[in-house]
């Protein structure tokens, strides 16, 4: 099963590598630029969230992380086992587990930015 | 010795062992037409400082066991016959001095990735399946030999030949494959040998056959499945550098070269 | 290449530690790359689980975090972290080397026949990749064992 053309695929895998590069730095640098333990605090996480461009940019970091890491299993299992059935379980599994890492994810980032804690 | 023809015999009668040094060879006997039976057999042999592991081979199969299944055929790394896995690493024996591995006994198994047929010998049937679908020779409309102009050449610059050559001393030993992280799972990837074979030619001026070989090779278990673990290259006993060829070929589908 | 027409080597031929002594350092990137991109990846999907607790108010948050406040919580995220540096570094030379870049120029090939993709750059970087994610580590741990 094809879904898009593998250079296709690879373009994407590279480039969610790429941005997600930056956004995680920006992610651990919130963490390392105060006290790491205090970075953590209930009081501060939920601050994080309702700041619109931060929740914006951990909705990114979830996609492009996401997309990134269900294809790079994706390519494993597909150089572990062949076949066109297997195939296709992987290819909709992986997409499947994106997906649904995704929403869960959003789910969070959602709630927590409307102030539904 | 009645097998031998009576030419052949009296040579080999006549060879000279002036060494003093010898090596213990352990050679891996199986031969799954029969059973399923996988055993080493070892034997000791004389070596010169230029003895290669063909030459042990050989030498095993005309003094001490005939029945050494071994497939060789030019003895100077030009044919791509005798690849195997010597001391556990894939070379050719022919190619590879017994005083170059720096040990006193070797072990000589068929190479990983491909069916074994009997002892060291294997079947390369995948490995030239996937050649010959890269599409190995020039495509283009026109031919050297046409009506009107007779017999012509399409001519190159020594440039332009330096692009390709390289990859163009492959041999088709198959060592390559054999070394190659993605072979050792994927049994549908085409592999660093037709994918080096693909470059060659889509960087010879002479072809128009880029896009072609190109949508061969841009499919799920096509160029994609290498990750530039260069164990190919490692082993390639004739400079081709296969994962070269393999990086250079993805600039065509990264869009980052024409 | 649907055809099978191959024997193959199995997960031996990914696992053996043998296969890095006889191929160098870059089958030893090749594998570690594979295993923590998997590694990153079910952090991740914990990761998401874990942050989602934020909802449930200010106690579950707290219980949740003590997880990984323990000296084992502490390790398995410098681990993390070692595992993020690497996968990051060794990506980004992936990604140069994938475009064609520093693996050098096709010629003419001469005996002895050093294949120029497999260079010292690329050694280089894989050793600074590996310095640099042990670093990460080791200042992880100073920050969180403080
Ligand atoms: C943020 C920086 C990151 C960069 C620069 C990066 C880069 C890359 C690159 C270039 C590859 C392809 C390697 C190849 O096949 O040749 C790759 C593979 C992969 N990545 Fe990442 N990645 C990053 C983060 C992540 C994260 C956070 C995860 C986990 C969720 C992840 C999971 C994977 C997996 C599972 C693979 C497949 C491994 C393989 O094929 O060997 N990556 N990554
Ligand atoms: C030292 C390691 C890390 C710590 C302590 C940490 C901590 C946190 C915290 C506290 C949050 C809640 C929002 C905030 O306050 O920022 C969060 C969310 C998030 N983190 Fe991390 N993080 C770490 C590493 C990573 C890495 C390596 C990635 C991705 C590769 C990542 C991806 C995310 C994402 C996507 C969210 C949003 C999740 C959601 O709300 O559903 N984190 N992280
Ligand atoms: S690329 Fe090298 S190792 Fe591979 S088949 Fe050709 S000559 Fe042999
Ligand atoms: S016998 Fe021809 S390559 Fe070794």
């Amino acid at each position: 099963m094809m879904v898009l053309r593998e250079s296709i695929i690879m373009k994407i895998h590279y480039g969610t590598a790429i941005g997600a590069l930056f956004l995680t730095v920006i992610h651990i640098m919130m963490r390392l630029t105060q006290d790491f333990h205090e970075s953590l605090a209930y009081e501060n996480v939920i601050a994080n969230y309702e700041s619109v461009g931060y929740a914006l940019l951990l909705e990114l970091l979830l996609i492009l992380i996401s997309v990134h890491g269900f294809n790079g299993l994706r390519v494993i299992l597909f150089e572990m086992n062949q076949g066109p059935t297997y195939e296709k379980v992987v290819t909709v599994g992986c997409l499947a587990g994106m997906a649904a890492l995704i929403g869960y994810g959003s789910r969070t980032i959602i709630m927590t930015s409307m102030g539904m804690t | 010795m009645a097998t031998i023809h009576p030419k052949l015999s009296d040579e080999l009668s006549q060879t000279v062992v002036s060494s003093t040094k010898s090596v213990k060879i352990k050679i891996k006997r199986s031969n799954p037409n029969v059973n399923s039976e996988q055993k080493f057999d070892d034997f000791v042999v004389p070596i010169e400082k230029w003895t290669t592991v063909l030459d042990v081979l050989l030498d095993v199969k005309s003094h001490l066991d005939h029945s050494v299944g071994v497939r060789y055929s030019c003895r100077q790394a030009s044919c791509g016959s005798c690849g195997m896995k010597i001391n556990g690493k894939p070379g050719l024996a022919c190619f590879t001095k017994i005083s170059e591995l720096d040990s006193d006994t070797v072990t000589v198994e068929p190479m990983d990735n491909y069916p074994v047929v009997r002892d060291l010998a294997v079947n390369m049937d995948r490995m030239i399946n996937n050649h010959k679908k890269v599409m190995p020779y020039v495509i283009r409309e026109d031919s050297e030999i046409d009506a009107e102009s007779g017999i012509r050449e399409f001519l190159q610059s020594p440039e332009n030949v330096d692009k390709y050559i390289q990859f163009s001393s492959c041999i088709k030993c198959g060592l390559c494959n054999s070394a190659c992280p993605t072979m050792a799972m994927d049994k549908s990837f085409v592999g660093p040998q037709a994918l080096a074979q693909a470059y060659r030619y889509i960087a010879d001026d002479r072809d128009k056959g880029k896009n072609k070989r190109l949508k061969i090779i841009d499919e799920s278990h096509g160029i994609w499945r290498c990750h530039f673990a260069g164990s190919c290259s490692q082993v390639c006993p004739k400079g081709v550098d296969p994962a070269m060829g393999i990086q250079l070929l993805r600039g065509y589908l990264l869009g980052i070269r024409d | 290449m649907e055809r099978e027409t191959g024997a193959r080597e199995g997960l031996k031929g990914w696992l053996h530690p043998g296969k890095i002594g006889k191929f160098g350092i870059e089958r030893l990137a090749w594998l570690l790359m594979r295993l923590t991109g998997l590694g990153l990846l079910a952090y991740f999907i914990g990761h998401i689980y874990e942050t989602s607790h934020i909802l449930d108010g200010k106690a579950v948050w707290d219980k949740s975090l003590e997880m990984t406040q323990t000296t084992e919580g502490h390790l398995f995220l410098a681990l993390v972290i070692g595992m993020c540096v690497f996968h990051t570094g060794n990506g980004i030379r992936l990604m140069i080397a994938q475009m064609g870049y520093g693996i050098g120029k096709a010629e003419r090939p001469d005996y002895p026949y050093k294949p120029q993709s497999i260079n010292m750059k690329g050694k280089a970087c894989i050793y600074a990749t590996l310095g640099m994610a042990a670093l990460a580590m080791w200042y992880g741990m100073a920050v969180m064992f403080a």
